[in-house]
Order: C-alpha cells, then sequence, then structure tokens
C-alpha cells in the first residue's frame, strides 16, 4: 500500500464519527467597511514604514538618495528619476521601486503579486530600501477585503512595514533580512479610464 | 485512547517529541534557574501587553475565534476529501506532493529529494513539523548541513540549545546572552558587539546574506494550506522566510495534515487570528504565499511533504482531536503560569506548555508523555487566550484519565500544580521552602514536583483573576 493509501485510509478510520459543522461568519466580511486613507497611514508609521502622500513619485525618489535603483519591468516611466542610476540586477541594487496590488488600511499591510509593475519576488527583496507606490483605489478596509480582491494563483507577499523581529525578549526590532527601509507613496486615486 | 483501525502514534527512536527525563524532574532544575525565569516573564509579560492591546482593537474578535475554530472542525471532518483537493492543485500548479506515514519516511523523503539535486547545504525557515521529525538530524547523518535562518533558531543552533517555545524558540536568552553567544559562535562576527538588539539583528543578517545567496535547496515548514487553490501560506518577520521561499531553486515544504484550510476566503480569518495572538502585530511584517511553481519567479522545483506522524491517532480520539486546530501561534505558554516559572525545555518535546502538554502525548501515545497532561494548573488561561478556542484543561483531564499513573504521583503534581495558581499557598510553599533548614525540598505533597528553594515570587493574583480584569 502507498503512504497516500495509507494516510488516507488511517484518516478515514479516525473520523468515523465525525460530523461535518457550520461555520459562523458573524465577523465583519469584505465590504463591511470603507478604506480610511488616515488609518492607512497611522498604520503604516506605526510599523516604522515612512509615507509620503505625494503625486510626483520621481521627486520623492530623488530626495530619498536611492543610489544604484532596479525597477520592474512594467513600471511607470515616469516614476523614474531622469538621474537615477538603474540596474538590472536586484543583487546589485541599493533600492527597489515598485508599484503595489492591494493596501489594507487596517493592519498598514501592502501586498504585492507578481505582476509587471511589481516584479518576480526577490526584486523586492534584496535591495535595502524598498519604495513602493500606492494608489489610493487600491487601499483596502480590511483583510477580508484583501483576500477578496487578490488572486491566489499569483505569487503573494504581504508586506507590514520594513524586517523586523520579535525574536529577542519578543519586542518588535526592526531590521533584520529584508529591505530595512520601506517608503510608502500614497497617489490620488488613477482618473476613470472609459472602456 | 481508543484506536479504530489502523491510525498509528509517532515512532520511537526518531524526532523530538519525548523528553529524557519527566516533566517533574525536568522542570525542578529549571525552577532552580532564576536567571531563565527572569527571561521568561520579561518576555511574556511584553506579548501580554502587546498581543492585549492589538486584539483589543478588533471589534469583532469573538466573532473570528467563533469562526475560526468551526473552520478547523469542519476541516477534520472533510480531512481526507481536502487532502486530495491539496494534493491535485498542488500538482496541476506544477508541484510534487509526497505524503509521509512518519517522521522516518519524512526524512527520508526529504533527504533523498536534497540529494537529489546534488547539492549538501539547505537553508530552513523555522518549521515546527521538521523539528517534530528531527530533519536536521536526519539531514546531517547523510551529509548534508541545514542552517537554521530564523533569528531564534539561529541563536538556538549557534548557542547548541533547544527550543522552548514555539514562536521564539530562543525566549529563555535575554540580549546580552544571545551577544555573548554570537560573540562565540559566529564566525567573523564583530568583536566590538554590544547587545543592543538592532545591533544582534544586524550581525545576524550580515552573517547570512551569503549563505542565503549560495544556497540552491530550501526547507520551510507552512501556516496554512489552501485546498480549493493549493497555495501555501507562510507567516514570518525577518525576511528570512522571503529569501528561503524565493531564491532557491528548489523549496521543500514539510507539512502536517491537519494545516489545510478549506478555501481561500478561510485566509481571511486565520490572517487577522494569528498576528495578533502571537506576535501581538497587527500583521507580521512578511507573509508569503505561493502556488506550485512560477515561471520566472521563485523556486522552478516544489515539493509538498505531508506529514502524518501519530496525527491520525489524534483525530482518532474524538475528545481530543481539537488538539490538532492549533496554529502554533503560543498565545497559551505566554499566559500558562506553569510554563512561566519552567521554561520550555522541562516539556521535553518541541511543543511546549499547554498547548504541549495535550499534543506531545496524544501523538506519542499518552504512555510515552505521561507526565504532561499534569503540567497545569488547569487554571484557564490556555483556553481564553487560544484564538481557535482549543479547551486545552478539558484535554488535560481527559488525557489524566487515560495516564497509567501510580496514584501517589498524580496527587503530587495535581497539588503542586494547584499551589502554582493559588498566591497563598504558594506563598506558603515558599516559606516553607526558605525556612526549612535540613531539607531544601517542600513538604509532601509538593517534594514531588519541585525541590527548589529559589522559588518564583508568586503572582499578586491568580491568573484567572488577571486574565478576566482584561
Ligand atoms: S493551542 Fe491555541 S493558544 Fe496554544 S498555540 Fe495552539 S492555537 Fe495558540
Amino acid at each position: 500500500m502507498s503512504s497516500r493509501d495509507l494516510i488516507l485510509g488511517r484518516v478515514r478510520a479516525a473520523l468515523r464519527d465525525a460530523a461535518a459543522s457550520e461555520v459562523p461568519r458573524a465577523y465583519r466580511s469584505a465590504g463591511t467597511d470603507e478604506a480610511d486613507i488616515v488609518l492607512l497611514v497611522d498604520r503604516l508609521v506605526d510599523y516604522k514604514a515612512v509615507v509620503h502622500r505625494e503625486q510626483d513619485v520621481a521627486g520623492v525618489v530623488t530626495s530619498l538618495e536611492p543610489g544604484r535603483l532596479v525597477v520592474p519591468p512594467g513600471i511607470d516611466r515616469s516614476w523614474i528619476p531622469a538621474d537615477a542610476t538603474i540596474v538590472e540586477d536586484e543583487h546589485d541594487a541599493d533600492a527597489v521601486l515598485t508599484a503595489a496590488t492591494v493596501a489594507i488600511a487596517e493592519t498598514g499591510t501592502i501586498v504585492l503579486d507578481g505582476s509587471p509593475d511589481q516584479g518576480r519576488r526577490r526584486l523586492s527583496l534584496l535591495p535595502d530600501l524598498h519604495i513602493c507606490v500606492v494608489r489610493q483605489d487600491q487601499v483596502v478596509a480590511s483583510v477580508p477585503d484583501a483576500i477578496a480582491r487578490l488572486d491566489p494563483r499569483r505569487p503573494l507577499t504581504w508586506i507590514s512595514g520594513p524586517s523586523a523581529t520579535s525574536d529577542i525578549e519578543l519586542n518588535r526590532v526592526e531590521g533584520v533580512h529584508g529591505p530595512r527601509n520601506l517608503h510608502v507613496v500614497l497617489l490620488p486615486p488613477a482618473p476613470a479610464r472609459a472602456f | 485512547m481508543t484506536f479504530l483501525g489502523m491510525p498509528a502514534t509517532a515512532p520511537r527512536g526518531v524526532g523530538n517529541l519525548r523528553g529524557e527525563e519527566p516533566f517533574p524532574a525536568a522542570a525542578h532544575k529549571a525552577l532552580a534557574n532564576a536567571q531563565l525565569r527572569r527571561n521568561l516573564s520579561h518576555a511574556t509579560t511584553t506579548i501580554r501587553g502587546k498581543s492585549g492591546a492589538v486584539i483589543s482593537e478588533l471589534p469583532d474578535w469573538q466573532e473570528l475565534r467563533d469562526a475560526g475554530s468551526a473552520l478547523k472542525a469542519a476541516t477534520m471532518a472533510r480531512l481526507p476529501e481536502l487532502l486530495e483537493q491539496l494534493e491535485a492543485k498542488v500538482t496541476a500548479a506544477g508541484g510534487v506532493v509526497h505524503w509521509a506515514a512518519d517522521a522516518n519516511e519524512a526524512n527520508r523523503i526529504v533527504t533523498g529529494l536534497v540529494r537529489a539535486t546534488g547539492h549538501e547545504r539547505v537553508t530552513k525557515v523555522k518549521s515546527m513539523a521538521t523539528q517534530e521529525i528531527g530533519l536536521n538530524e536526519a539531514l546531517q547523518a547523510a551529509g548534508i548541513k541545514a542552517v537554521e535562518t530564523d533569528l531564534a533558531e539561529l541563536i538556538v543552533q549557534l548557542g547548541h540549545d533547544k527550543p522552548s517555545h514555539i514562536l521564539v524558540p530562543a525566549i529563555h536568552r535575554n540580549r546580552s546572552e544571545i551577544r555573548d553567544i554570537f560573540l562565540r559562535e559566529m564566525p567573523g562576527v564583530d568583536p566590538a558587539l554590544t547587545d543592543e538588539p538592532t545591533e544582534l539583528a544586524a550581525a545576524a543578517r550580515r552573517y547570512l546574506r551569503e549563505t542565503f545567496l549560495s544556497t540552491k535547496v530550501a526547507v520551510s515548514g507552512a501556516n496554512f494550506a489552501v485546498a480549493e487553490t493549493g497555495t501555501l501560506a507562510v507567516l514570518e518577520s525577518e525576511g528570512n522566510g522571503r529569501m528561503c521561499l524565493t531564491l532557491p531553486d528548489t523549496l521543500i515544504t514539510v507539512m502536517g495534515i491537519e494545516k489545510l484550510v478549506p478555501t481561500w476566503r478561510d485566509l481571511e480569518v486565520f490572517l487577522q487570528l494569528l498576528p495578533r495572538a502571537s506576535t501581538g502585530e497587527r500583521m507580521n511584517p512578511y507573509t508569503s504565499m505561493w502556488t506550485g511553481v512560477t515561471p520566472g519567479d521563485g523556486p522552478q522545483n516544489f515539493h509538498l511533504v505531508l506529514l502524518d506522524n501519530g496525527r491520525t491517532a489524534v483525530l482518532a480520539d474524538e475528545a481530543g482531536r481539537q488538539a490538532l486546530h492549533c496554529i502554533r501561534c503560543s498565545a497559551c505558554l505566554n499566559v500558562c503560569p506553569v510554563y512561566e516559572r519552567t521554561g520550555g525545555h522541562a516539556y521535553g518535546s518541541v511543543y511546549p506548555g499547554p498547548i504541549g502538554a495535550v499534543l506531545s502525548p496524544q501523538l506519542t501515545g499518552v504512555a510515552d508523555n505521561a507526565s504532561l497532561p499534569y503540567a497545569s494548573s488547569l487554571c484557564g488561561a490556555c483556553l481564553d487566550a487560544c484564538p481557535v478556542k482549543i479547551d486545552i484543561p478539558s484535554l488535560l483531564v481527559h488525557l489524566r484519565n487515560e495516564v497509567p499513573h501510580p496514584r501517589s504521583e498524580r496527587v503530587a503534581m495535581a497539588a503542586a500544580a494547584y499551589t502554582m495558581d493559588h498566591p497563598a499557598l504558594y506563598t506558603r510553599a515558599q516559606h516553607a521552602a526558605k525556612l526549612s533548614k535540613h531539607a531544601k525540598r517542600l513538604p509532601p505533597p509538593l517534594n514531588g514536583w519541585t525541590a527548589s528553594r529559589d522559588l518564583p515570587e508568586p503572582p499578586a493574583e491568580t491568573f484567572r483573576d488577571w486574565w478576566a480584569k482584561r
């Protein structure tokens, strides 16, 4: 007998008396609350991200003195400063500039899904500075709202503040293996497109 | 425990589910270690405060707990079908699914997979399952080096130590002990390293960077697996998880069969419960989710090892089954008066604290961990803290009824545990210990459990009272 059949057989034998039950979902589900931008900013800052509420992304990037910058292939070219030093390989980069897919106000979380303007996962992992551009129409209120928007078939990275650890005396300390500096540029909503 | 047909407990002679000595003997040593107790008390006090604060921000915390608890019960009831669904989805997305009936088989599978890559080093991101089965030891025996990348695991590995907490395996170490371990054991460390937590974190960053970049195989655990989509999720803080999950060519994930959730939507419950109950954060810094293989992004070879190792035996016990609902948040450890005094090593198993006191004996069979169901005062703080509402006190009582123990030992254990939760009695016991010139031991029935003069300060109030006020 294969281990697969052995385990499934054991599980079936073990569960002879189990009955399926209802799952109560009285918690706040998707669509309960409005996305609150002020709350998002508050939560991002609380976990040591720096927030810029600016139109001029390139200006913010320049002001952060990014050094060698890496960008995903589908990035909005207008976000890249004219005099930026762009490198091809994230190993050589000091900073990375990406877009985002969803931001969750209640938890101060940004989710990347590997779209062309966010790039493959290692791109936003190796550089020490991550500048992430979020449009206001990407902001949702809660975790259930985010789950409802995301596509699980894509590789997802949920980011809440810079890299940190709780391993020393159970306190949060920023700056371990991921980017030690997270800057979020919050843009106004994108203009409605005609279809 | 009633065995219905085939379900089997975890085998002996492999893995880390059985201690070398019974809980009372091990706890006795731990109680003599005042530094350990100070470290634990400091850390658990910190985390209780943080966790309480972020939990109180959510108006629907109780409703989330109700949903989480019911979701786990519903998952167990449909486990065979959901496991088959997960297998089909992961396979369709380019992954390979393996089934391991016990620790030996899981170790064999993973060792074989690593060997097949031709590499002799793997990076690891903290996984309770691989500690449970003793994977590092098995890899080492096969000439493969496993590098732990989680900061706490690194502290444990460099300190030639054992984990003592589910979430923070080095919780028994304070910052200056960590600095000393780094200075002694970390190649290339800056001799001027201070015990500032940011400096310690930076030292770990420097030390592991090259290893992350050059290692081609990683082994991980998983917090959740979604049957409906085949999606795996790892919640972490430092970014070492992201490194392990995205940089190597080959990723091997070892996961207990109980880690499933039925649908993608179900994650909306657990992604709220787990961070707030575990590290006391609204959200942990990084969560990675992946479904099979993504061309051009991350490991192009993905293996998922589904582990039984006693879980079906737990499942077979109708009353005990809920121990498998555990999402390893460690909240029950952080509120437990017994854990706070003895630390995690006393439990002997990789699963310490209240959940360990029920899960370890269930996985191994009660006879092999007979003293653990007594490692509790039954104060009820663990049940109140548990985000999926596992009734640990009732499980402990249930398991005590299965222990083949002499009555006298039961009495000693129960009395000692009871005393822990009753300040007046505890103070008297402490006094008795201090005043006793002839004997270091407490008067019976407490002498079976603790024989230390260095008893901890009693809590000002019982844990039940303390918790009720929160
Ligand atoms: S039993 Fe509950 S509180 Fe304890 S670790 Fe598991 S989920 Fe957390």
